[in-house]
Order: C-alpha cells, then sequence, then structure tokens
C-alpha cells in the first residue's frame, strides 16, 4: 500500500489547469497527469513539450515494409525461375510498386503499434477514468503527491480556479 | 458554444433517429439482397450468366471496381491531404469522408472476387507458393493491385479508427444503452491523458503524411491495371493522374451525397453548413476541370500518334456502338459541373445534390466507357462486332454494391460519431472555451 496521495482537480478551462500543472512541476510538489477532452498546447507547454518518439516507429516500420517489398519478390522469382513476358527475373521497376505499398503499410503499422505501446493502450484492466466529465467538457489535473504536500497541492489547485477537488489514496 | 454543447449535439445523432433513417435502411438493404441473391444464382450458375462475351471479358464488375475505388479517394483527400494543409473547414465532412472511404474499399474489394467466376478460390491472389511451388507473379498489375487496396484499406481502417478513438471515449461517458460496453471495448480504454494525447497527435499527422502519397498511388495502381496492357484506349501514359483526378472527381460527388440527406436526418445544419458545402463544390468543379482536359488529351493523342488503332478507338468511343455511354459520360462530368461556377448554384444543396448525383452517373459510365469500348474495338476488325450488355445479374449485384455500401454507412453513422468530436471541440470551440463570455464563433 502506497502513502502516497493523489489529488485531483477538476477546472472549466484547459488554461487554468496548465497554469496549475506548471507551477505543481516548478515546485517540485509531485507527478503529475493532465486528462482534457482535446489536445491543449497550453498543458503541453506547461509539462514540458517533449516530440513523441512514435516517429522511430514509422521511419523503422517503413524501412522494414520498403526492404521486404524488394527482397519477397526477388526471393520468389529466384527460388523459382519463370521468365515471363521476357523481363528480367529481377525486375526493379515493378517491384517498386510492391516496396512502396508496404513501405507505407508497414510504417502505418508500426505507427499504429507504437502508439498503442507508448500510450499503454488497450487498458484491459486498471482504473476507469477518473470523471467521465474529461472526455467531455472539463479538464483535469492529477497530482501525485507525498502526504506532506497535500496542503500545498490542494492550495495551488484552489488558487488557480479548480472548480472541483479530489482527494485519494493512489 | 461550448465543448459539452458540442458533445451533447453530436453525440446526439447516436439517439433513434426518425422514419426517414429507417425506410433508407430498409431500402439499402433491401438493395444489397437483391445482390446477394444474384451473387449466388452467378456462383451456382456459372459466370455464363453475366454477360461476358469475347472480346469483352472485363465488363460492369470491373467498372464497378474501378468506381469504387475511385469512390474511396476523396475520404483520404479530405481527412488527409487537407489536414496537411491546415484547411480547418474539412473538421466538418472528415468523418464521414473516411468512414466513406472504408466502405467503399470493402465494396471494391468484392468485385475482383465476384469477377473472377470461382470466387472460393480468391486466396489464389494472396502471394503464397501454390502446390508446384509457383510464386504469384509480381510483375503483374493485378498483384500490384492486390498489395495496393490491402494497404489502403488497412491504413484507411486506422486512420478512421484512431480519430475515432477519443470521440468513442465520450460516447462511452455518455451512452446508457447496451451501446456503452462496445464503446469501452473500441475506445480501448482512452483516458484523454497528456502522454495519450501526445503520441496521438504525432500519430494523427503521420498517418496523414503516409495517406498522401498513398491515396495517389493505389489510383495509380489501379489505372495500370489498364495501361500495361497494349489496348488502344488502355495504353495511355496519362492514365496514372486522369485516374486520380476522376477517383477525387468521383469521391467528392458521392461525399456530398451522402452528406445532404445525412446533415438532414441528424439536425446536424449547425455544424455542416452551406460554407462546407461551397467548399467541396469548388473541389469538384477543380477536379472536373482536369478530369475535362484529360479527357481533351486523350483524343488529341489519338489524333496526333497518327495509329490508326488508336484513331480508330477514340472515333468509335465517340461516333460507334458506345456513342450514348461517352456523350452521357461528357455531359455529366464536363459539361454539367460547369454549373459550379455559378455561386448561387454551389450554396444551393437541392441543385448541388442534382449535380453530384449527376457526376457519380457519369463517373461510372466513364470507367465502362474506357473499359468496354475499348476492349470492344480491338486491333483485330473481326472482333468489333461484339456488343456487351450487362445481364440482369450484373445489374442487380450492381444494385446491391450500393445497397451494401449505404447499409454499411447508414449504420456506421446511427452509432459512431458522424462528426469528429475532438476537432470540432478543438476548432469551433477553443475560443468559446478560452473566453466563455464569448458568442458562438462561425462555423469554419
Amino acid at each position: 500500500m502506497s502513502d502516497r496521495v493523489e489529488i485531483l482537480g477538476i477546472y472549466d478551462r484547459g488554461t487554468q489547469a496548465a497554469v496549475c500543472a506548471g507551477a505543481i512541476l516548478d515546485q517540485g510538489l509531485g507527478d503529475v497527469v493532465t486528462y482534457s477532452p482535446v489536445p491543449d498546447h497550453a498543458l503541453d507547454h506547461a509539462l514540458g513539450v517533449r516530440v513523441s518518439p512514435i516517429r522511430l516507429f514509422v521511419l523503422i516500420g517503413g524501412l522494414l515494409g520498403c526492404a521486404t517489398g524488394f527482397i519477397f519478390p526477388i526471393y520468389t522469382v529466384l527460388d523459382w525461375p519463370l521468365i515471363t513476358g521476357g523481363k528480367p527475373l529481377i525486375s526493379i521497376p515493378p517491384f517498386v510498386v510492391i516496396a512502396f505499398e508496404l513501405m507505407i503499410l508497414f510504417a502505418a503499422l508500426g505507427g499504429m503499434a507504437g502508439f498503442l505501446l507508448l500510450s499503454r493502450l488497450p487498458r484491459v484492466r486498471g482504473r476507469p477514468a477518473p470523471d467521465r466529465r474529461f472526455t467531455n467538457n472539463m479538464t483535469g489535473v492529477s497530482v501525485t503527491c507525498a502526504p506532506e504536500q497535500v496542503a500545498e497541492v490542494r492550495a495551488c489547485l484552489e488558487r488557480t480556479g479548480a472548480s472541483e477537488i479530489r482527494e485519494e489514496a493512489a | 458554444m461550448s465543448f459539452a454543447k458540442i458533445n451533447d449535439d453530436i453525440l446526439r445523432t447516436l439517439r433513434p433517429p426518425g422514419a426517414v433513417y429507417y425506410v433508407g435502411l430498409a431500402l439499402t438493404l433491401a438493395a444489397f439482397a437483391v445482390g446477394t441473391l444474384a451473387f449466388l444464382h452467378q456462383a451456382r450458375t456459372g459466370m455464363g450468366v453475366a454477360g461476358y462475351e469475347h472480346p469483352i471479358l472485363w465488363g460492369i464488375y470491373i467498372t464497378n471496381f474501378v468506381f469504387w475505388v475511385g469512390i474511396a479517394h476523396s475520404g483520404t483527400l479530405i481527412s488527409a491531404v487537407l489536414f496537411l494543409f491546415r484547411a480547418r473547414w474539412r473538421t466538418a465532412v472528415a468523418r464521414a469522408a473516411e468512414a466513406m472511404t472504408v466502405f467503399a474499399v470493402l465494396t471494391a474489394a468484392l468485385f475482383p472476387i465476384i469477377h473472377i467466376g470461382r470466387p472460393w478460390f480468391f486466396y489464389w491472389l494472396i502471394p503464397y507458393p501454390n502446390e508446384r511451388q509457383l510464386w504469384v507473379n509480381f510483375r503483374s498489375p493485378l498483384v500490384w493491385d492486390l498489395f495496393a487496396i490491402s494497404t489502403y484499406l488497412t491504413v484507411s481502417v486506422m486512420f478512421l479508427y484512431l480519430g475515432l478513438m477519443p470521440d468513442i471515449a465520450a460516447a462511452r461517458d455518455k451512452i446508457t444503452d447496451w451501446r456503452r460496453h462496445v464503446y469501452r471495448v473500441l475506445s480501448l480504454g482512452w483516458l484523454g491523458t497528456d502522454r495519450q494525447w501526445r503520441h496521438y497527435m504525432a500519430l494523427y499527422g503521420f498517418f496523414a503524411a503516409l495517406a498522401t502519397p498513398l491515396v495517389v498511388s493505389v489510383h495509380s495502381v489501379v489505372s495500370w491495371d489498364f495501361a500495361m496492357s497494349i489496348l488502344p484506349g488502355w495504353h495511355s501514359t496519362i492514365f496514372a493522374p486522369y485516374f486520380v483526378a476522376g477517383a477525387i472527381f468521383s469521391g467528392i460527388a458521392m461525399v456530398i451525397t451522402l452528406l445532404v440527406p445525412m446533415r438532414r436526418i441528424f439536425k446536424l445544419e449547425h455544424y455542416i453548413t452551406v460554407h462546407h458545402f461551397e467548399n467541396l463544390a469548388k473541389l469538384m468543379l477543380m477536379t472536373s476541370l482536369i478530369v475535362s482536359y484529360a479527357y481533351a488529351v486523350e483524343f488529341f493523342i489519338a489524333w496526333y500518334s497518327g495509329s490508326p488503332f488508336e484513331q480508330g478507338t477514340f472515333y468509335d468511343r465517340m461516333f460507334g456502338q458506345y456513342w450514348a455511354y461517352s456523350w452521357m459520360m461528357f455531359t455529366c462530368n464536363v459539361f454539367v459541373p460547369l454549373l459550379l461556377f455559378s455561386k448561387a448554384i454551389r450554396t444551393n444543396l437541392r441543385t448541388l445534390f442534382i449535380i453530384a448525383i449527376f457526376v457519380n452517373i457519369g463517373m461510372w459510365l466513364e470507367r465502362y466507357v474506357i473499359i468496354v469500348s475499348s476492349l470492344s474495338h480491338d486491333f483485330d476488325p473481326a472482333n468489333w462486332s461484339g456488343v456487351y450488355s450487362p445481364t440482369w445479374v450484373e445489374v442487380a449485384i450492381t444494385i446491391g454494391a450500393f445497397g451494401l455500401f449505404f447499409t454499411l454507412f447508414l449504420l456506421f453513422v446511427k452509432n459512431f460519431p458522424a462528426i469528429s468530436i475532438t476537432e470540432m471541440k478543438e476548432t469551433m470551440g477553443r475560443s468559446a472555451q478560452a473566453d466563455p463570455a464569448s458568442s458562438w464563433p462561425d462555423p469554419v
């Protein structure tokens, strides 16, 4: 049983939530997770914008797809050499089409896999969203902190205009 | 206008719709049933029941295939290309266009299977060695098709699903009937945390960037099914751009055809405004001009080539046994869309809807003319007597395809948010959310 406490502040506006999240991180009061109905740039800035590593998944997927698109047809024509249409066995131009399509396919699949992995989805078990309104119109700032920081975190949430504050054991 | 209002308004489309919806659904289901019965009849009896006759061995099944792949293209144009260009107006129409893309590709993918005669062997297309260890021929455009179409279907489904994920979560948290269990599973446990949004936005951008060249490649590959042959009327270097422009043209016409009734049935006039339709009409006009130019170039090249076979085919196309189809095609695709130069017509949804129907018919006829008239007039004059006319089975299967497509679309808009809630909140609600005192901004 953890002795850390989770405090949830619910905001009408993302800008207020961003101010609160930034302040808590600046003061090192605890770990912050935000919930919002839309991607919010103010929250991104408050939490420190980091480039998503998804691009690596997409790049690796694309390179793998491109390589597969050339290697696979070349392997098949060498496996059972059969000249069709008087063309060379390894005819690169038609294989470019296969390579291009597989590059896109694998890049997209790689990106999707990366997204699910990095976003920790699908969440089969685990707690539901702390509040249903986060997919509707409210923004949430969830702060996990030590019990002695609770008062300060609450004060910050109140000061930045949280319309509701809840507290529970993390 | 607040986020909550946008949420409520769009999720309202998931409630029981009016009688018009059910009448529409019954009609489309009936059409699908007719097509299914005709297909079963063909599968049981053999391809003789289709009107295929030497030398016309590609008939309206391949016409339908190309038509439906074409329809699929505007979805990606609207959702991916316009996203990359930051055209904010796409928000209201992108979801319907994306869904349309997926259903059109699914419909298109059925036709090669219906066409091959023994549909239970469709898996022979998949590249694996047969019992003699012989692989598929990767130099064949038909195999390229398999790769292009299956990639397009997979990427379109993922693109649609990614966009839907936060909206399904919004539905999960709002809907109280049995569907909330389905939404819970489909939302994959989406919470809307900063981490999730960060990766979501990155992936959405990559999908748009990947889908844009993909959309160009797919109809280029489909056009090479024809252009790689040596048949006059098919063997042409302009086919790829010509087909891509035509695909987007027909796709936008279909988006308009779907959105006009959808907007009315689900009372979405506030979100899908005349301004959106006008922009779609402008895109339709522009692509119509490109297609018209391509027609002119085709005829010019046939004349300028000095090849009597090319010239004969194009003369036959205008004045031969299929002249009526060609002239109907020109009327629908070249002349009727010129009306869209008038703002009054572009902004009148009734006339716009009628023009879109004309374009749908015209683009179907374009494929029919390219396929059937070229095949009917090859190098050998002895072949020229063959006249292809679709049999009732082919017509019924064609009707069934429309039935399937519209059924899937109707079921989708009834059960999933037909407009992207997330993007609508982002574009329309942001200013109001930042300043609740501000009034509802004009829909963009």
